[in-house]
C-alpha cells in the first residue's frame, strides 16, 4: 500500500513516497527554503514518485502534516494534499507536525519557529503529546517533565529553553507516515486536513476615514 | 478531434473560482465568495481570503464537476490564475492546480488574471475579431489593452492607473458616503437616483497634454471627500445620491472615452469590456452609447462573467492549448506582480 506524505509546517519543504508497512523504505526528500513552498513542493513530490517507482494511480493514501507551521507554506502543503487526494479519490490523514519531531524514548520539548520572535510547542512522553499544540514566547514554555528539546524553534531559542538540543530541526516524514499508520492500514475513514493556525489572521476593523481637508 | 476540456481555477482576491469550460463553451462556473467576512474590515483582508481559498478549493472543484457532468478523468488539461493579485492567496490556487496537474498526468497553464479577464468574453460573444482593444476595470486594475490574440501569448498595455484603481475609488467613496464594501454595488444603485451633472468633479488626466490612454482616480477620490467634507461642516445635508451620481460619471466619462478613442486611433472595430467594474450599470450604458456613435462594437460578458470567476481562467487556457503554447512547468511561482504583459508563465 503506497502512501504519499508532505509536510510543509516549517521551512522544510518535504515529501515522501513509499510503502505504509515499511517506513524505512520510504522515498524522502527534503528541501530548506522558508519561502519555496510553492515552487518546490509539486517538483519535489513527482521527485519522490519518480524515485519510488510509483504512480499517483498506484498510491491508496495522503498523510499530511497539519501544522503548525507559519501560514502560508502550511496552506500550500494542505492544498496540495486535498488536491492530490481529490484527483485520485484517496482518503487523508493529519497527523500534527510536531508529532513527527518528538523521540520515542525521551522526554522532550518540541519547538519550531513560529517567526515573531515566538515558537509554536508542545511536551511529549514516550512519544506522546502532552499539550495541545501551542504558540507563545519561549521563555513562556513550560519546561516541567522535560529532559530534552529538539526543533528548529528549540535551537533558535536554546539558550533561553536551556535543556539539552537533540538533532533534527524539521519535522521527519517517516514519523510522520508512522504516526498515521494505524489508520492508513484499518481503512479508517478519510479526514479533513484542518489547518492548526493557533492564531487569528490579523485584521482591524477601519475607523472613520481621515478628513482630507485640513 | 473535439475541442479540449479545460478545468480553470481562480483564487487572485476574495473569490475561489472553478470553472470548467469546452473551447469556448462554458460548462460550469462555480464560485464559493468569502467577501462578506471582508465586509466588516472595509477590503480584502490576505489572510482571511487565503483561509477561505483552501477550505472552498475541493468543493468548488466538486461542484464545477458535478454541474458540467463530467469528471477529473476527463479534464484535458488544468489552468490557474499565476498572478496578479494576492500573494498568499494566488499560492492556494496555483498549489491545488499543480496537485491536480500532476496527479491526472495533464498539462498545467499558469496564466496572467487579466488576460483571463478579456478571454472569457469568448464564451459569452463568440470569435472575436482580433487585434482587439480592451478596457480592464476592477478593484484592483484599470488598463486599456492591445491583444493581437485571445491567447496569444502578447499584450500590449495602451495605458493603466497611475494611482488608485477605478475600483478602489468606488471602494473608498463608497466608505466615505457610509456605503457598504465593496463599494460599487451600492453607489450604483444609489446613483439611478441622483444627478449625475449635480456635482463637477474633476476627469483626472484629460488635459491636452496628458497620456491619452493613462488613468487617475486619487484625485477624484480626495475631490468627493472635500465637498462631503465641506457640506458636514456647514451643518448641510450630504446628498449622497447625487454624489453617487457624479463621482460615477467622473469615472465612467474617463474609462469610456479614453478606451473609444484608444479602439479608433489602433483602426480596431470594437471595444471589449472586462473586470468587476464592467457590471457597473452606468459603465456598460455610456460604452454603450459612446461606441454607437464611434461606429464600434461594444463586447462586454454579463456581469457575472465580469468579476472574477474560473470560467475566465478556463477560456483562457482553452485559447492557450488551441494555439499549442507550451504548458507551464511545476516549479512556476505564484507571481503578485505578474506583468499584464506576460500571458502565461
Ligand atoms: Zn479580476
Amino acid at each position: 500500500m503506497f502512501v504519499l506524505a508532505i509536510d510543509t509546517s516549517s521551512a522544510a519543504v518535504s515529501a515522501a513516497v513509499g510503502p505504509i508497512e515499511d517506513p524505512h523504505a520510504l522515498v524522502i526528500r527534503t528541501q530548506v527554503n522558508a519561502r519555496g513552498h510553492g515552487e518546490l513542493l509539486a517538483p519535489t513530490i513527482a521527485d519522490c514518485l519518480r524515485s519510488a517507482g510509483v504512480t499517483p494511480a498506484e498510491l491508496h493514501a495522503v498523510v499530511a502534516g497539519v501544522g503548525p507551521g507559519p501560514f502560508t507554506g502550511l496552506r500550500v502543503g494542505l492544498v496540495t494534499a486535498i488536491s492530490i487526494a481529490d484527483a485520485r479519490g484517496l482518503p487523508t490523514y493529519g497527523v500534527c507536525s510536531l508529532d513527527a519531531l518528538a523521540v520515542a524514548d525521551r522526554r522532550v520539548l518540541v519547538a519550531t519557529d513560529a517567526r515573531r520572535r515566538e515558537v509554536y510547542w508542545a511536551r511529549y512522553a514516550d512519544g506522546r503529546r502532552r499539550d495541545e499544540p501551542s504558540v507563545s514566547r519561549a521563555e513562556d514554555v513550560p519546561l516541567e517533565g522535560c529532559e530534552a528539546m529538539v526543533g528548529a524553534g528549540a535551537r533558535q531559542y536554546a539558550e533561553v529553553l536551556g535543556l539539552p538540543l537533540l538533532d533534527g530541526d524539521y519535522p521527519d516524514l517517516r514519523r510522520l507516515v508512522a504516526a498515521a499508520a494505524e489508520r492508513v492500514l484499518a481503512g479508517a475513514p478519510s479526514e479533513p486536513l484542518t489547518p492548526l493556525y493557533l492564531r487569528r489572521p490579523d485584521a482591524v476593523a477601519p475607523g472613520q476615514p481621515k478628513a482630507v481637508t485640513p | 478531434m473535439s475541442e479540449p476540456l479545460v478545468l480553470g481555477i481562480e483564487t487572485s482576491c476574495d473569490e475561489t473560482g472553478v470553472g470548467i469550460v469546452r473551447g469556448s463553451t462554458l460548462l460550469a462556473d462555480a464560485i464559493a465568495s468569502s467577501v462578506e467576512e471582508h465586509a466588516r474590515f472595509g477590503g480584502v483582508v490576505p489572510e482571511v481570503a487565503s483561509r477561505a481559498h483552501l477550505e472552498a478549493m475541493r468543493p468548488t472543484v466538486g461542484r464545477a464537476l458535478e454541474t458540467a457532468g463530467v469528471g477529473l478523468d476527463d479534464i484535458d488539461a488544468i489552468a490557474v490564475t499565476a498572478g496578479p493579485g494576492l500573494a498568499g492567496a494566488l499560492l492556494v490556487g496555483v498549489a491545488a492546480a499543480k496537485a491536480y496537474a500532476l496527479a491526472l498526468d495533464r498539462p498545467l497553464y499558469g496564466v496572467n488574471h487579466l488576460s483571463a479577464h478579456v478571454a472569457v468574453d469568448l464564451l459569452e460573444n463568440g470569435p472575436l475579431e482580433e487585434p482587439c482593444v480592451a478596457l480592464l476595470v476592477s478593484g484592483g486594475h484599470s488598463s486599456v489593452l492591445l491583444v493581437p490574440q485571445v491567447g496569444g501569448e502578447e499584450v500590449t498595455e495602451l495605458g493603466a492607473t497611475v494611482d488608485d484603481a477605478a475600483g478602489e475609488a468606488y471602494d473608498k467613496v463608497a466608505r466615505l458616503l457610509g456605503l457598504p464594501f465593496p463599494g460599487g454595488p451600492p453607489i450604483d444603485r444609489l446613483a439611478r437616483e441622483g444627478d449625475p451633472a449635480a456635482i463637477a468633479f474633476p476627469r483626472g488626466l484629460s488635459g491636452p497634454h496628458d497620456p491619452p490612454f493613462a488613468f487617475s482616480f486619487s484625485g477624484l477620490k480626495t475631490a468627493v471627500a472635500r465637498w462631503v467634507e465641506g457640506r458636514r461642516r456647514a451643518g448641510e445635508d450630504v446628498p449622497v445620491a447625487d454624489v453617487a451620481a457624479s463621482f460615477q460619471e467622473a469615472v465612467v466619462d474617463v474609462l469610456t472615452a479614453k478606451a473609444v478613442r484608444a479602439a479608433r486611433e489602433r483602426g480596431v472595430g470594437h471595444l471589449l469590456l472586462g473586470g468587476g467594474v464592467a457590471a457597473n450599470s452606468r459603465l456598460r450604458a455610456l460604452a454603450a452609447q459612446r461606441c454607437a456613435e464611434a461606429g464600434l462594437r461594444l463586447r462586454v460578458p454579463r456581469p457575472g462573467l465580469c468579476t472574477d470567476n474560473g470560467a475566465m481562467v478556463a477560456a483562457l487556457g482553452a485559447q492557450l492549448v488551441r494555439h499549442g503554447a507550451s504548458p507551464s512547468s511545476l516549479d512556476i511561482p505564484a507571481d503578485s506582480a505578474l506583468s499584464i504583459e506576460d500571458v502565461l508563465v
